[in-house]
């Protein structure tokens, strides 16, 4: 089991620079990797209810590696942004509990059927409303697209460079950050000045545990809609502003409306299929000697081995 | 007029198979369109780059030759492919799905504000009816891939914004020799009045890449396994066999997740497409998402447990039984009979 603690000790605190601001892209994701025989339906189509939602993989990835810099570099502050359902601040909280210092959910229904250019859209326009920062990174891709094309959508969009396939942060001063990068036969150390867009990939160190005080301190911590439908998190909330989550809709940013969505959104999914194979005959053997040996006979007899 | 273009991957004196390989297809739909088909290459050295592209069909090749550009650098990369394309106002665009194609793709898709898919396992021409205007239109691309994990597949099309854009991973296209002697035209592109200074502001420190040892690609027998095999112990099992009957070892999408077995020996959507003679699948229940890396299998033998695994269906042979079993049993009559 990876352990922070040891594997930080390695780290110089940079107590010269001064804390750097860093926005963490997180997504929720319908968990497809464990997709059971109920999560189809009957026409084909994703019951979406029947998978859990979880944590995007690589945003954990993303997430840990802006933890590591933000002990290296103290005062550094970690805010979270995601776009989703109301439901998807259950991730900013797992955030908060591994380390972050807060979060914010972009949720409206104008966000939805947008493809991955309006999505990126939409965060870039969150991003300027949060404010000045240094770094956002972000996982390379999320498990229910795979496209890997948010991230460096959004680094176009604020104008920013990119560095993608990132396994590990390397080195960062005040000006620069210098990134190792996988690529498909080796690695790339490549260094930029920031602000830059970083997209972490999955072979990067897994994140943290949640921390047992962190997950005390902001169990409470909210949406205003949440709040609205349970006041026991509101009252909680009297005094303490670190519980806030912000919740921003189209109202609470920049942008415009018809980049958003559907409308926004240059592709358009044409059709969708449950894929029928064209099925063979099959000859279905059992796992005796005698069958096996039968096979391997004939293997090697029509030269497909051998 | 509105050509085809593919950015091709040049890297060490070579363009890169994904990058002939989509010409290939190119090729096809450009003359199903009445179109050309147009190459960029980026690079230091290119003069040998255009012979090993024309005969895959290249009309045109364009090429931007400086030193600063021997490696993939996202921005000055994107700024050339940027500015082509605003020049050249190509009606489709392809790229490889690669470190360097996922990278770029999105980075001119959002300049141009023009729709990519990702990781197509097909394209096609087609026409197409939008559903909420009534609008028609004709000799639209079709972007075809799995989505959601892979277990449905999804045809995307981009009606409106252009170009339409996709990448494809190595192996998926076939990769054919158009005409031996076809001769396209070389256009020289002025790097400088492409790139400004400050695309140079992310640099390179070091690479470290090294030749893959493992070549499932082109490996005509294949041993994969899934998470049905249960552990990375098991797994020695599949290389003991692929040792005994000279095959490469590759791995469902959720045996690399669960650390079975590397990255690399992935196939599938996300992974490596094979084409071998053999495909003995162990204890893979057969997501779409894998399917769709190798079901062009000469023959496909499927060991599993559950007689009712989907990859059954496409298998020429299943044998229903445990994969630690079935296994040393594989091993133990090849070696008695190919003596």
């Amino acid at each position: 089991m990876f352990n922070s603690k040891s594997k930080t000790q390695f780290y110089l605190k940079i107590y010269y620079m001064k804390g750097l601001k860093i926005i963490v892209l997180a997504k929720q994701v319908p968990d497809t990797r464990n997709v059971g025989k109920d999560a189809m339906t009957e026409a084909g189509t994703v019951n979406r209810a029947a998978l859990p939602a979880i944590f995007n993989p690589e945003d954990l990835n993303a997430l840990e590696q802006a933890l590591r810099i933000k002990e290296q570099v103290p005062g550094t502050e970690i805010t979270m942004l995601t776009m989703g359902p109301g439901r998807a601040s259950e991730i900013l909280r797992e955030g908060m509990f591994r380390g972050a210092d807060g979060g914010v959910l972009l949720t409206d229904r104008a966000f939805a059927g947008a493809d991955t250019l309006a999505t990126s859209y939409a965060l870039s326009c969150a991003i300027r409303s949060i404010g000045e920062f240094d770094l956002i990174i972000g996982g390379r891709q999320a498990i229910d697209g795979d496209t890997a094309q948010v991230g460096p959508q959004v680094a176009e969009k604020l104008g920013i460079p990119q560095i993608t396939y990132a396994e590990e942060v390397v080195k960062i001063d005040e000006r620069t950050i210098t990134v190792k990068r996988r690529l498909e036969h080796g690695t790339e150390v490549v260094a930029g000045a920031m602000p830059l867009l970083i997209t972490v990939n999955g072979s990067a160190a897994p994140c943290r545990p949640r921390n047992a005080k962190r997950v005390m301190k902001f169990k409470n911590a909210a949406t205003p809609s949440e709040r609205t439908a349970n006041p026991k998190l509101a009252e909680v909330a009297e005094g303490r502003p670190y519980l806030d989550i912000k919740e921003w809709g189209v109202a609470n940013i920049t942008c415009e409306a018809e980049q958003l969505g559907m409308s926004g959104s240059p592709t358009k999914v044409k059709n969708v299929m449950n894929i029928v194979f064209q099925a063979k005959e099959s000859k279905v053997l059992g796992d005796t000697d005698n069958e096996i040996n039968d096979l391997m006979q004939e293997l090697i007899s029509n030269h497909t081995i051998g | 007029m509105n050509n085809i273009i593919v950015y091709c991957e040049f890297e060490d004196g070579k363009v890169a198979d994904v990058s002939l390989e989509l010409l290939t297809k190119g090729r096809s739909l450009a003359n199903q369109l009445g179109c050309k088909l147009e190459a960029l290459i980026i690079g230091k050295d290119l003069k040998n780059a255009p012979s090993q592209v024309f005969p895959y069909g290249a009309d045109v090749v364009y090429l931007a030759d400086d030193a600063r550009l021997e490696h993939y650098q996202t921005l000055p990369h994107s700024s050339i492919v940027i500015k082509l394309f605003q020049e050249q106002q190509p009606q489709i665009a392809f790229m490889g799905a690669t470190t360097v194609g996922r990278d770029l793709g999105p980075r001119v898709s959002s300049a141009l504000h023009s729709g990519l898919t990702a990781d197509c396992t097909n394209l096609e021409i087609g026409p197409h009816t939008d559903a909420k205007s009534g609008k028609e239109y004709q000799n639209l691309l079709y972007q075809i891939r799995p989505a959601f994990g892979g277990n449905i597949i999804a045809t995307i099309v981009n009606p409106e914004c252009r170009p339409q854009m996709a990448t494809v991973r190595e192996g998926v296209m076939r990769k054919e020799i158009f005409d031996a002697n076809h001769k396209g035209e070389i256009v020289n592109l002025d790097v400088n009045k492409y790139v400004k200074a400050e695309d140079f502001v992310v640099s390179i420190i070091e690479r470290h890449i090294e030749k893959s040892k493992i070549n499932i690609k082109n490996s005509p027998i294949i041993v994969a396994g899934g998470y049905g095999v249960g552990s990375k112990e098991n797994f020695q099992l599949l290389f003991d066999l692929a040792n005994a009957i000279s095959a490469e070892v590759g791995a469902s999408r959720a045996a690399v997740d669960a650390g079975f077995v590397e990255h690399e020996r992935q196939i599938g959507q996300t992974g490596v497409t094979v084409r071998p003679k053999l495909y003995i699948a162990c204890g893979i229940s057969g997501q779409i998402q894998h399917i769709a890396g190798m079901q062009e299998s000469s023959m496909i033998i499927s060991i599993n447990n559950d007689p009712e695994a989907p990859i059954n269906k496409i298998a020429d042979y299943v044998i229903v039984g445990n994969v630690e079993d079935v296994l040393p049993k594989m091993i133990k009559y090849y070696k008695q009979n190919s003596k």
